[in-house]
């Protein structure tokens, strides 16, 4: 067994670099191919045109009448853009995958550095066959291939870690980038200087741009590496918290330099000029980012009528708001956060559970490919050169950059840790420090300064690009086990509780109520007011309907009930369900509640009863027979029915108070919850444009109790159909009725198949909960702390 | 508003300072904002409390107050509630947020991880009993969401059911079909809260300026 899998697995790796070898092989010989058919593309296009033109041709034509009706042709032309451009989509995607079927690389080498190594080998290929080599277009990167990332980041940004810690971020960010880019500028003018010869052609200013690009922590590269080494929250947020703001500063000091450079001389008041500049260019980009944010939270609350396009609204709002503050040379990487930022609380609150995936996945796709395209352009642009070598000049700009960094992460913790609760250790400076990475954009810069004011433009570059393969792979390579060697805290990896959400809401009140006690205005009382403010004023215009209300410890624990619900209905066995539910414990803890819990769900059962009698028709009663034909056609004929694996594991008694909770949760999960929980959200389809009414004194059910669910013994089944046929009607008094049947519909997936045979319509909100795979990620978790 | 201290009573505030850990200064801006809360008398009052504006906007404005006039929290051992406090206690009480300094040891941080702890059990724990029960967190619950709207008790209920179930499950794994989860525990609740990181978390800021005057 282990020598098969093994020589699959050889298998596998040979067939993996065999494919990537043909690829590339291919886009060599694709490229050859057009090559050669640059000789042949008058013909072809002659004869192609023809072939479309006959009709308006036909009498003019001398062509000669001898030639055969050509049954195929070749026009690579033609689609000669989109298809490389596929090609080195594909290329990218399938060396993402190759990847991770080569263990040993993956789990040392992280994999922007094998993406490098790839463009370097593709380059060298294309190289060797002669052809032009693809350039990294500064245009096609600014445009196309960042904003995916930085909308990405921006949209899944934990907003909470991020405003505790935006102090610190930005002093990072604004002092320490100023702080890099003159340090490196002015050192390196000097060594400049001093080491004569070519090098003293590079004058001051020039030296301070290149000092400007060279010192720009990345955020590609900071996400690329960081991902994998899963370090705890707070260093996280501030590498890359760091990372992101100092693009203001970046576009501030390199526009500044640039003028400077060709003008030729620098005045106070255009150093003043400057600041003022920064402060534009940085509030600037972030009011933009927030108006285009809050048009899209507003458009959200219409799409109710056309669900599928929702997700594009909130991919083209944040282009948008990109490309404007571009327009104005305003930061655009901080407008698309801060349209990311601002949009996502009331989007997420209004579009229908599907686009809400789709936007996460999209995103995480496209960044996803971005960052891979990003990293083997850069190798492939590392090949394609012009280079101009020159030890002193890297050497020294390799070992200022690491100096400064030190120097400045050191010297502003001592400066920070004054101001801060929670200092920073030594350990999370080194990391701070070391984390540092440069990537692309400094490329990208560098390779935007135009060559007539920069003579020593080559030797910039040159000097970039080894700087970035410097931290790239040997920080890059080395963070890993250097964290672990710290033992520096990683990220929980647990999930979040009930009591936990209960217990850091407290906190945060209670924190708030003792600084209001104390009488000095803190962080959390502002953040209270804030909440306060979006709670009474803004959420009324931004989200639709009745969610406005839903108050966070809600929707916090409903989406946790559904979660579970779902897990336990996709997994199928009893085995799976979740904490609390042995029976033990639900004995226990309804003990001294069973009997009034009963009484309850007595009344409640009897009026729901009532109810449902009430609105029976002739047309459902025929469903009702057909579903029970359906019913016990697929319980008796599935391999692993519910209901048996079920009674099976428990002992008569327990199977009795089973019933009994089973049936009370039934009544308690169909008789509505009085408010919009998420099922609701899923089942918006039919209710869309109606008003949800609140059953007001409907109880929820106990969400271990709810898991139980999947396997409904039979006992109860009369009253699901009846349930589930109630469902049928659109006109209902209390949509909530039809959510929660739903629900329950969602973790009988069954049932669910048999009922959608007979009723399309209700199939929408039951199609989707994705491949089986319920991520409680620590995104949606951040989004219902902040 | 509040009138610069009356006596400097340097000797009392050293032994504070000693025993709450606070510097001098913080100690002189929070007795400014005793005297400002308590009307320069000796004594502050619940009443006293509920009169502070933003206080009363928060959800659990009521088990704030409590905790000051709890015995529990002023760490000479004592049980039940008192009607008034005089500054000492005030301050044993604010100490309980006081940022926990850089170097500790590792026996340290548990020891005030557990002293913050130990403040909130007291604060969910109102009739002394040593547990939580689920009468007690259901309260605790429905105080949170009291400012949400019209949700009502049910919901609260089942929050605060689902919240104890998954207390029971961890801490005492399975039970026997007998045994009976009767509340919430000391060392239940530090096992559950473990991941909550309370030594950074439950920390105020204490300045060394007076702002007391900017607010009411």
């Amino acid at each position: 067994m282990t020598a098969r899998t093994r020589f699959c697995g050889g298998l596998l790796r040979i067939s993996r670099a065999l494919r990537t070898v043909a690829l590339s092989l291919v886009t060599g010989c694709v490229f050859s191919v057009h090559a050669s058919f640059g000789a042949v593309h008058g013909d072809n296009d002659t004869s192609h045109s023809s072939g479309h033109g006959t009709h308006t041709k036909t009498h003019n034509t001398t062509y000669p009448a001898t030639r055969a009706f050509p049954v195929l042709t070749v026009n690579y032309d033609h689609v000669r853009k989109p298809f490389e451009i596929s090609l080195w989509i594909l290329l990218a995607s399938l060396m993402k995958l190759g990847f991770h079927y080569i263990p040993r690389v993956s789990s040392v080498v992280p994999e922007s550095c094998v993406l490098i190594v790839v463009g370097l080998l593709v380059g060298g290929l294309i190289r060797l066959l002669g052809e032009t080599l693809p350039v990294l277009d500064t245009q096609l990167f600014f445009l196309c291939l960042l904003p995916p990332i930085i909308l990405d980041a921006g949209y899944f940004l934990p907003t909470r870690p991020f405003t505790e810690n935006l102090g610190t971020i930005l002093v990072f960010a604004v002092v320490g980038t100023v702080w890099n880019s003159f340090f490196i500028g002015v050192v390196l003018y000097g060594v400049c200087q001093i080491e004569g010869e070519q090098l003293a052609a590079v004058d001051l200013l020039a030296c301070l741009l290149f000092g400007s690009i060279a010192s720009a922590v990345d955020p590609v590269a900071v996400l690329a590496v960081f991902e994998e080494i899963h370090i705890n929250e707070l260093l996280h947020i501030l590498v890359f918290g760091e990372s992101l703001l100092n693009d203001a500063v970046t576009v501030v000091l390199y526009h500044l330099f640039e003028e400077f450079a060709s003008e030729g001389q620098v005045t106070v008041v255009d150093a003043c000029l400057g600041m003022v500049c920064f402060f534009v260019v940085a509030f600037g980009g972030i009011l933009v980012g927030t108006v285009f944010g809050l048009v899209a939270a507003v458009t959200s609350r219409f799409t109710a009528h056309s669900r599928v396009i929702e997700p594009l609204f909130v991919f083209l709002y944040s282009y948008m708001a990109y490309l404007s503050a571009e327009v104005f040379h305003l930061s655009g990487i901080m407008a698309l956060i801060a349209c990311g930022v601002v949009m996502r609380p009331y989007v997420e609150a209004n579009i229908s559970h599907k686009s809400y995936t789709t936007v996460k996945n999209v995103l995480k796709m496209w960044s996803s490919v971005s960052e891979t395209l990003i990293f083997i352009f850069l190798g492939v642009s590392t090949v394609a050169g012009p280079h101009s070598w020159n030890w002193a000049f890297v050497i020294i700009t390799i070992f200022l950059c690491l100096i400064s960094r030190v120097m400045g992460v050191v010297g502003l913790t001592f400066i920070i840790n004054k101001f801060r609760m929670v200092k920073l250790t030594g350990k999370d400076q080194f990391i701070v420090a070391y984390g540092g990475l440069r990537g692309a954009i400094a490329f990208s810069l560098a390779f935007l300064l135009p060559s007539d004011h920069f003579p020593m433009k080559n030797m910039f570059l040159t000097a970039i690009i080894t700087l970035i393969f410097f931290t790239v792979f040997v920080q890059g390579m080395t963070i890993r086990p250097l964290v672990d060697l710290l033992a520096v805290k990683k990220k929980k990896q647990t999930k979040f509780t009930i009591n936990e959400e209960i217990h850091s809401q407290f906190i945060n009140h209670m924190l708030s109520g003792i600084e209001n006690v104390c009488g000095h205005y803190g962080h959390h009382h502002w953040r209270d007011k804030l909440s306060r403010f979006n709670k009474y004023y803004v959420k009324k215009w931004l989200i639709a309907g009745e969610r406005s209300q839903e108050p966070q410890l809600i929707s916090f624990y409903n989406k946790l009930e559904l979660k579970q619900a779902l897990l336990v209905a996709e997994s199928g066995s009893a085995a799976n369900i979740g904490p609390g539910l042995s029976s033990a414990a639900l004995s226990a803890q309804s003990q001294k509640q069973r009997t009034v819990m009963k009484n309850i769900s007595k009344e409640r059962e009897e009026e729901i009863r009532k109810i449902l009698r009430a609105n029976l028709q002739k047309t459902r009663q025929r469903v009702r027979e057909a579903l029970d034909q359906h019913y016990t056609h697929i319980t008796t004929s599935s391999p692993h029915t519910h209901t048996h694996t079920f009674s099976d594991t428990l002992g008569p008694p327990a199977i009795e108070t089973r019933l009994d909770i089973l049936q009370m949760t039934h009544y308690l999960t169909v008789s509505a919850s009085g408010w919009d929980s998420p099922p609701v959200r899923r089942a918006r389809f039919q209710s869309d444009s109606q008003e949800y009414m609140a059953k007001p004194s409907a109880p929820v059910s106990i969400p271990a109790i709810n898991m139980e669910l999947v396997s409904a013994p039979p006992g109860s089944l009369a009253l699901l159909e009846e349930v589930t046929d109630q469902a049928q009607q659109s006109q209902d008094e209390g949509c909530g009725m039809h959510a929660n049947s739903h629900e329950e519909k969602s973790m009988k997936p069954n049932v669910t198949f048999a009922l959608e045979l007979e009723k399309q319509k209700l199939s929408r909100c039951l199609s989707d909960p994705g491949p089986n795979k319920i991520e409680v990620e620590a995104e949606e978790k951040e989004h219902f702390l902040s | 508003m509040g009138a610069f201290h009356s006596v400097p009573e340097d000797h009392e505030y050293h032994l504070l300072a000693k025993k709450t850990g606070f510097s001098l200064e913080q100690i002189v801006i929070l007795h400014n904002r005793f005297n400002q809360l308590s009307h320069n008398s000796d004594v502050l009052r619940r009443e006293d409390l509920r009169k502070i504006p933003d206080l009363a906007c928060n959800p659990i404005q009521s088990q704030i107050v409590e905790a000051f006039f709890d015995e529990r929290n002023f760490k000479k051992g004592g049980e039940g509630s008192v009607q008034e406090i005089g500054f000492e206690e005030f301050l044993t009480v604010m100490s309980y947020f006081r940022p926990p300094e850089t170097h500790l040891t590792a026996e340290q941080k548990e020891e005030i991880r557990r002293t913050k702890m130990r403040f909130l059990f007291n604060m969910h724990d109102t009739d002394n009993d040593g547990t939580i029960t689920l009468e007690e967190y259901r309260h605790v619950v429905e105080e949170l969401l009291s400012r949400s709207g019209s949700l009502g008790k049910e919901t609260a209920k089942s929050i605060a059911d689902a919240a104890m179930l998954e207390v029971a499950s961890i801490s005492m794994g399975r039970m026997g079909p007998d045994e009976f989860y009767a509340g919430i525990t000391f060392d239940h609740f530090l096992k559950i809260l473990k991941e909550l990181e309370i030594e950074t978390r439950m920390n105020i800021h204490f300045l060394n300026m007076d702002t007391t005057f900017f607010c009411k």
